[in-house]
């Protein structure tokens, strides 16, 4: 009887430590040394991106937008969870990526714009922050809550026309009636969705997948994980039906892009409401 | 010279003086909501308002989808174009100077907290990313929640949290007020009502 309580303990133990997901240190420990100003300007980089990393940024998103509370919320890619998993294979880029080369990455498509250099005060100060958030957490390891959380494939074949009730309903109230967000003083205070100012062909949240999945968990702000599948798939499709900034890899046409990069959960080169996308 | 700068200075007076004798009795307001609607107790400040917000406040009050004698009573004679003209008028006045609270600073900030990064791991956004940058809110749907009396703010957290207000889109602010510990809306009321600090 003992023995089995015995087990039972240790069973569940281990299943609560595998189940628990990191918790990156609090803010208030950042070191007040040299590292900890590098960390510290990390910080203002990803969630004003705007300000602080200007001459990098070609939209008017941060990266805070899509990697929630300063990136360090599970299943929206925090960098506690990405940092220990590089340098990796990405099939993206078809060779083994550096931690640093996957921001530079993010650089070009999600921030639609030019890749800080390796050495430059702003990729340093990005790799510390991140780095610092890993404090503690084992190395080429996934980490529960890292990454974006994949979703079922829907019952229906997701479409345009409910996506975009479900986006009337649920989304213009902050992204507006054309996906361009709402600024306040100059800044976004809603990011855009789509349009010049926001991500371009090129990056992760273009795909419907990775989009459905980040929609499920975290919007309506403050209200993740109250549409259905369903209406995720539907509405991340209205809103990847719409123009953005072309591929930065779409150096022969849309047409050759398509084949080499945009096979699967993606409109782009197809004609929606009687446009080609990606032009 | 002197003088044009005087008659230029003294025209947005006249224009309300205007508006406020021919069309909508601003005293009247004034008796519950303050000198220049600045609010008390759980009396809202209307100065700075929105206005659209504003306006669906009093179509609200009208209509009872939100509950409140006093105020259902003032708006049922409203017309629409009384409301939009209360809107105008109280959604220009400027934000009085930052006070600052006699709650204990450890509450405080706490309060700002909340109000600037949120209580994420309980899925709760920062209070200024829908309400704006210093909480002046954001057209047109999300209010100005800086500068408004402590009591007043609780309050209205408390009653989403009953369910006895419920006319916020998509149910926004009732998910939110459901996720809030009591110790959480004691500090960012008290925080808030301090006004804009910086
Ligand atoms: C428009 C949304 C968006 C913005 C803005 C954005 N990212 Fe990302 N990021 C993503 C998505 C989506 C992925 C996952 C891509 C994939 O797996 O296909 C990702 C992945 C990452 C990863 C790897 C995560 C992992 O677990 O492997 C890092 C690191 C990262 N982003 C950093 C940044 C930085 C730094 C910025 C700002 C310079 C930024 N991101 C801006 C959407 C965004
Ligand atoms: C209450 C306002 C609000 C509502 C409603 C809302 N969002 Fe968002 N959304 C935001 C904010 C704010 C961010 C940026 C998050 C951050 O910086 O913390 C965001 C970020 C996003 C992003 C990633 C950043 C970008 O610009 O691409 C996508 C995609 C998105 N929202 C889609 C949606 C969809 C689809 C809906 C409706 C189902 C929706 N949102 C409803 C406020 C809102
Ligand atoms: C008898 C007192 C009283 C009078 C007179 C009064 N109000 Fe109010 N008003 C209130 C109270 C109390 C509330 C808060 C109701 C609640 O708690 O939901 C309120 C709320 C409001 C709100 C909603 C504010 C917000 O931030 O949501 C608006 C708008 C408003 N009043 C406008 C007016 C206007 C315009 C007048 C003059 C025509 C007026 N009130 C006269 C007591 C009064
Ligand atoms: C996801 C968006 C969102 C977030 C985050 C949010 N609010 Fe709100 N809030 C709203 C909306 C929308 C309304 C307007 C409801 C209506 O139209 O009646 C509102 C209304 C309010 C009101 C009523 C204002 C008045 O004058 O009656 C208060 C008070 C308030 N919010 C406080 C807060 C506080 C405090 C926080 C942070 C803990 C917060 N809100 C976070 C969306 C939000």
């Amino acid at each position: 009887m003992k023995i089995a309580i015995l087990l039972f303990l240790v069973a569940t133990s281990a299943f609560a430590a595998e189940e628990k997901t990191f918790t990156p240190p609090a803010e208030r420990d950042i070191p007040k040394n040299e590292f900890g100003d590098a960390v510290r300007l990390g910080k203002s980089i990803f969630t004003d991106t705007q300000h602080f990393a200007k001459k990098y940024v070609g939209n008017g998103l941060n990266c805070s937008n899509c990697h929630l509370d300063s990136g360090r919320m599970a299943d929206s890619a925090p960098l506690w969870g990405a940092y220990v998993r590089y340098p990796a294979y990405r099939a993206k880029t078809k060779q083994v990526n550096t931690f640093e080369e996957r921001l530079q990455g993010c650089f070009e498509y999600s921030m639609n714009g030019t890749a800080p250099k390796s050495g430059t005060p702003e990729l340093t100060a990005l790799v510390s922050y991140a780095y610092w958030m890993s404090t503690g957490a084992p190395v080429n390891t996934k980490l529960k809550g890292a990454g974006f959380p994949k979703l079922n494939k829907p019952e229906l074949a997701p479409d345009y026309a409910r996506g975009q009730k479900v986006f009337t309903a649920n989304c213009q109230i902050c992204h507006g009636s054309n996906g361009e967000g709402i600024k306040v003083a100059g800044k976004f205070a809603f990011p855009p969705l789509w349009g010049k100012e926001s991500f371009n062909w090129g990056a992760g949240l273009h795909r419907i997948d990775t989009a459905a999945g980040f929609i499920k968990g975290n919007m309506p702000l403050a209200k993740g994980g109250t549409l259905t599948d369903q209406e995720s798939w539907d509405v991340a499709t209205f809103v990847m039906s719409h123009d953005r900034p072309a591929d930065p890899r779409a150096k022969t046409g849309i047409a050759a892009a398509k084949k080499d990069f945009h096979e699967e959960n993606c409109k782009y080169g197809e004609t929606v409401e009687g446009h080609v996308l990606g032009e | 010279m002197k003088l044009i700068f005087l008659v230029l200075g003294m025209l947005p007076l006249l224009a309300q003086a205007a508006d406020t004798s021919t069309k909508i009795n601003v005293s009247s307001c004034e008796v519950c909501h303050g000198k220049n609607g600045v609010g008390k107790n759980e009396f809202p400040r209307l100065g700075g308002q929105e206005p659209a917000y504003f306006v669906k406040q009093l179509q609200d009050f009208r209509a009872g989808t939100r509950s409140n004698p006093m105020m259902q009573s003032v708006a049922k004679s409203m017309s629409e174009a009384d409301m939009a003209q209360y809107a105008a008028y109280f959604s220009k006045l400027p934000l009085p100077a930052a006070k600052a609270s006699t709650e204990d600073a450890a509450l405080l900030a706490e309060g700002e907290s909340l109000a600037k990064n949120g209580d994420w791991p309980k899925g709760i956004p920062a209070c200024f990313q829908c309400h704006g940058e210093n909480g002046q809110g954001i057209s047109r749907d999300f209010p100005q929640i800086t500068g408004q009396p402590a009591r007043y703010t609780a309050a209205q957290i408390a009653n989403w949290k009953s369910g006895s207000r419920s006319n916020d889109a998509i149910g926004l602010m009732k998910t939110v007020s459901d996720k809030l510990t009591d110790g959480q809306i004691k500090a960012v009321s008290a925080y808030l009502s301090q006004g804009v600090t910086k």
